[in-house]
Formats: structure tokens, sequence, C-alpha cells
């Protein structure tokens, strides 16, 4: 008898294990089939929901791919000029030292334009979060090269590959920045595979509430796919991420608090 | 036999037919549907009854289109 339950008999909302977090807003996601945004947002939304802190969050969207991040995050958001994001969240934290502040953003936002402001928020060991999508091109704009794209990768401004000769070399600024002193916990995750999403959501966990104690800037690098800049089907991207990705951009803890 | 048992439902507006989802299902339970919701997307469907509630497609589903139930069987 047990094994015949209706459909009704199991969609109860007492045997809900896993749903939409009230946190993102009904705006369907603007991001193409199968990209790693959606999933990137929804973490750090489950997670604020998850610590109550809804009301005391500002976040700083980026400009990019995830430039509407405001309109489906159910916060209190601000937008930011190119690359700007975290000096915008340098003035809101010293504003208001009490609320968690985080910014959003790409590669092309943090590590091409805004180089300059990740590296010195960086540096002052500013009490911010900073969530960082790395998927190794300018998703928004066409595919274009960015400072993260991998040697020999093809984009619409490399279409022989990126030569290293002419082009130089990728930018490892997760690396970078956590050579910093201003900087307190440094990590790298993805979140293509179940596995992975769970370790992203402890490590996002750990970067909001290391914001509490006040002894620098938190961390998160996701490595994620960007299936049409890169002109493949959303699993042959993450296929194509775990194989030339992730050897280059090795996915763990950089810098853990001692 | 298995001792829970799962549902999902899939807020077939929302997605957007990535399949990401169909892989990680280890028992096999998720497919592309031949219809196509208001965007034209081959959203996601159970074809089967053999699912455990593991959350596994809920969690890569970049849209968040997936919703689990379980229940324990006694």
């Amino acid at each position: 008898m047990q094994d015949t339950l209706t459909n009704e008999e199991i969609c109860k909302p007492e045997n809900m294990v896993y749903h939409r977090t009230a946190l993102l807003t009904e705006a369907p996601l603007s991001y193409c089939p199968g990209c790693g945004h959606g999933t990137a947002h929804r973490l750090i939304m489950e997670v604020i929901e998850e610590m109550k802190m809804q009301a005391n969050t500002i976040g700083v969207a980026p400009v990019g791919c995830s430039v509407l991040a405001y309109d489906f995050m159910d916060i209190d958001m601000q937008q930011a000029a190119h690359g700007r994001a975290p000096a915008v969240a340098t003035g809101i934290k010293r504003l208001y030292p009490d609320k968690f502040v985080f910014t959003y953003q790409g590669d092309g936002d943090l590590a091409a334009i805004g180089t300059c402001e990740t590296i010195h928020a960086c540096n002052r060991g500013e009490n911010i979060t900073i969530f960082f999508v790395n998927n190794g091109i300018y998703g928004m704009t066409g595919g274009q090269m960015a400072p993260t794209t991998l040697p020999g990768m093809k984009t619409a401004t490399s279409p022989f590959g990126r030569d290293v000769e002419t082009m130089g070399h990728p930018l490892k600024i997760t690396e970078l920045i956590a050579n910093l002193p201003g900087t307190y916990f440094v990590t790298r995750q993805s979140v293509h595979t179940p596995a992975n999403v769970r370790k992203a959501k402890k490590a996002i966990e750990k970067a909001i509430q290391y914001q509490k104690l006040n002894k620098g800037l938190n961390f998160v690098e996701i490595v994620s796919n960007c299936n049409s800049g890169w002109k493949m089907t959303p699993l042959e991207s993450n296929k194509w991420m775990e194989e030339n990705m992730f050897p280059f951009y090795p996915l763990g803890d950089i810098k853990v608090p001692k | 036999m298995a001792t829970v048992k799962g549902r999902i439902v899939v807020d077939t507006e929302r997605c957007k037919g990535c399949q990401l989802c169909a892989p990680v299902c280890k028992e096999g339970t998720i497919a592309m549907s031949k219809n196509l919701n208001s965007k034209g997307y081959q959203f996601a469907t159970s074809i089967n009854d053999d699912c455990t509630g593991c959350i596994n497609c809920a969690l890569v589903c970049p849209d968040g289109a997936i919703t689990v139930y379980r229940v324990k069987l006694n």
C-alpha cells in the first residue's frame, strides 16, 4: 500500500524538502539556460534567508550579465558603475557598519575595469564580502576575451585562441588578492554539480559570518560556465570547465583564517 | 525497496531546458518533455516514480524551477 502513494499524498507542504528561496523575486532570470549565475544568486539568497539577514543586507550589483541582480534579489541593492562595486560597497559599509554589505561581480567587471578598486579595497581590508563569478569571458557583450580568458581559448576577439605573446597571460586575481594583508578569507568554488553547490554554499556562509568579525575582506570566487560565450551546450560547457578551467583555476580555500 | 519516496514539481514556465538536472539524477527520473513552454523551451519533467527526493536536481537548477517533496515509508 505504501508504494502506491499518489502525487497529492506526497506533494504536501509538510513534505517539501527543497524549494526556490523567497528572497529571489518572481522575475524570470535573464541568464542563458544553464548559466551558473542563477545558482550563485540562489545560494547567496538562501544563506541570507537562513541567517534571517534580509533586513540587514545591502548588495551592490555590477555591470555585466549580472547587472540586473537587483531585479532578482529581494533585498536592498545598489547598482555601481562598471568595476566600481567594491568602492561603492566601501562607502556603504563605512556608513552602515552594522549591515552586511556584499558585491556580486563578474570577471570583466572585477578583474578588468575594476582591478584598481578590487585590489585597493582588498588591500585596505574593507569589511565587505565580494562574490566573484569567473567564466573567463565577457558574456554579456558577446563573448570577447577577458583578462581571465585561458591561453589558447577562442573568443570573439581572439578567434585563433588567446596568444599569450601578444595578448598577455590570464590574471589569477584571486591568488593575487589572497597575498594582500587586508583579506581574511579567500576561496574558490564552483556550482556545476550538487557536491560543488553544497561546498559553495558552505563557503558563502563562512564569508558572511566572517564579515561580523570585522577582520578584513572576504572573497568567494565561483568558477562558472558561459555556454553561449563558449559556443557549447550547458552540459558540454560544464565538462569543458572541468577539463580546462579547473587545472588553471583550482578549486578550494586559498586563504583561511588562522 | 526504497524507504523514501520523492516527487519533483517543475515550474515549467521558469525552466529553460538547460538539461543540467537530468544527468545528476541517479534514479534517471528526469527527462526533457516533448512539449514546449511559452518561451519555446523543452522543460524538464519526471518520467518515472523512482524519485527519492535527494534534491540533487534542485541544487544544480540555475533557475530554481524544481521543488522537491519527500516522504518516509514505514
